[in-house]
């Protein structure tokens, strides 16, 4: 990746630019978020249980929340993949064939079979989509789900991720910079919430970064 | 031949092409180019895996060079 900056950071001047150490950061706030919302649901379940046995009904409903409310965060995560409505075959296919230009063999075949290009990174191994891309940490503990997105709509969906990773190539910490953090945890929370024919991308990128 | 590419709804329109030989393609590229970077567009060229540039004035080397429209966060 370039040392360059990237023009959009302008419009984000407010924010800290991404380094290694803002995303450990980050990443830990979101696990402390995540065990806020856990544990006192559990430990209140666990409680009321322990004094009131009859309270059961109650009970779940606390343990409900304790399992919902990750998960909701997880699919906000995953939803950063989530594909957009198709443009005409003939723009999408001229589409696909730049974006097949600027990446490698491997990355193409598992863009054709997963609609996702892998790339690797500094801070990590990318798998960029139309509206968003996931950033997997290296040693592959830790997934980072970025809301970024070309703005016009009318585009192609392989236009739709070159954008993205021509903007990832010239300035990666600048991307992650303008990008949204919608969700950082575990691989397997998101990878579960991912449409199945996308997991491959997601596997390729806890591979590559382990 | 090197090319000036615009990504676009067509999935992308060639805007000019030119050589090393023929200065006027080559003089003709960059008032196309200076169009588009006015019209809001970003100009990139990719050197090699994982790596690209962003450029503000066509280099006369460049093979192909992408046009592309801002990224925004959300």
């Amino acid at each position: 990746m370039s040392s360059e900056v990237l023009p959009e950071t302008a419009a984000v001047h407010w924010r800290p630019r991404v380094d290694e150490r803002h995303l450990a950061r980050r990443g830990r706030l979101w696990t402390l978020t995540t065990v806020a919302h856990t544990v006192p649901f559990t430990a209140a379940a666990v409680l009321l249980f322990w004094l009131e046995p009859l309270s059961a009904p109650v009970d779940l409903i606390l343990l409900a929340h304790a399992w919902a409310i990750p998960e909701l965060y997880a699919k906000r995560g995953a939803n950063v993949l989530r594909r957009r409505p198709r443009a005409a075959e003939g723009p999408e296919r001229t589409a696909v064939g730049l974006l097949g230009d600027l990446i490698g063999h491997e990355a193409r075949e598992l863009h054709a079979r997963t609609g996702l290009v892998v790339e690797r990174g500094a801070l990590g191994v990318w798998v960029v989509g139309e509206a968003g891309a996931l950033l997997v940490r290296p040693g592959g503990h830790r997934v980072d789900c970025w809301c970024v997105h070309v703005e016009d709509r009318r585009l192609p969906s392989g236009d739709r991720i070159a954008h993205l990773l021509l903007a990832l190539r010239t300035d990666e910490h600048g991307f992650a910079t303008v990008a949204n953090l919608a969700f950082s945890g575990a691989p397997w929370r998101v990878r579960r919430r991912l449409p199945p024919d996308q997991r491959p991308a997601l596997d390729a990128g806890v591979a590559r970064a382990g | 031949m090197a090319r000036l590419i615009r990504m676009d709804d067509t999935g992308h329109t060639t805007l000019a092409e030119w050589t090393a030989a023929d200065e006027t393609s080559f003089d003709a590229a960059v008032t196309a180019f200076r169009a588009q970077l006015d019209a809001g567009f970003y100009a990139v060229i990719t050197e090699g895996e994982g790596r690209a540039r962003q450029v503000d004035e066509l280099p006369f080397d460049a093979e192909l060079v992408i046009l592309r429209r801002p990224i925004a966060g959300g």
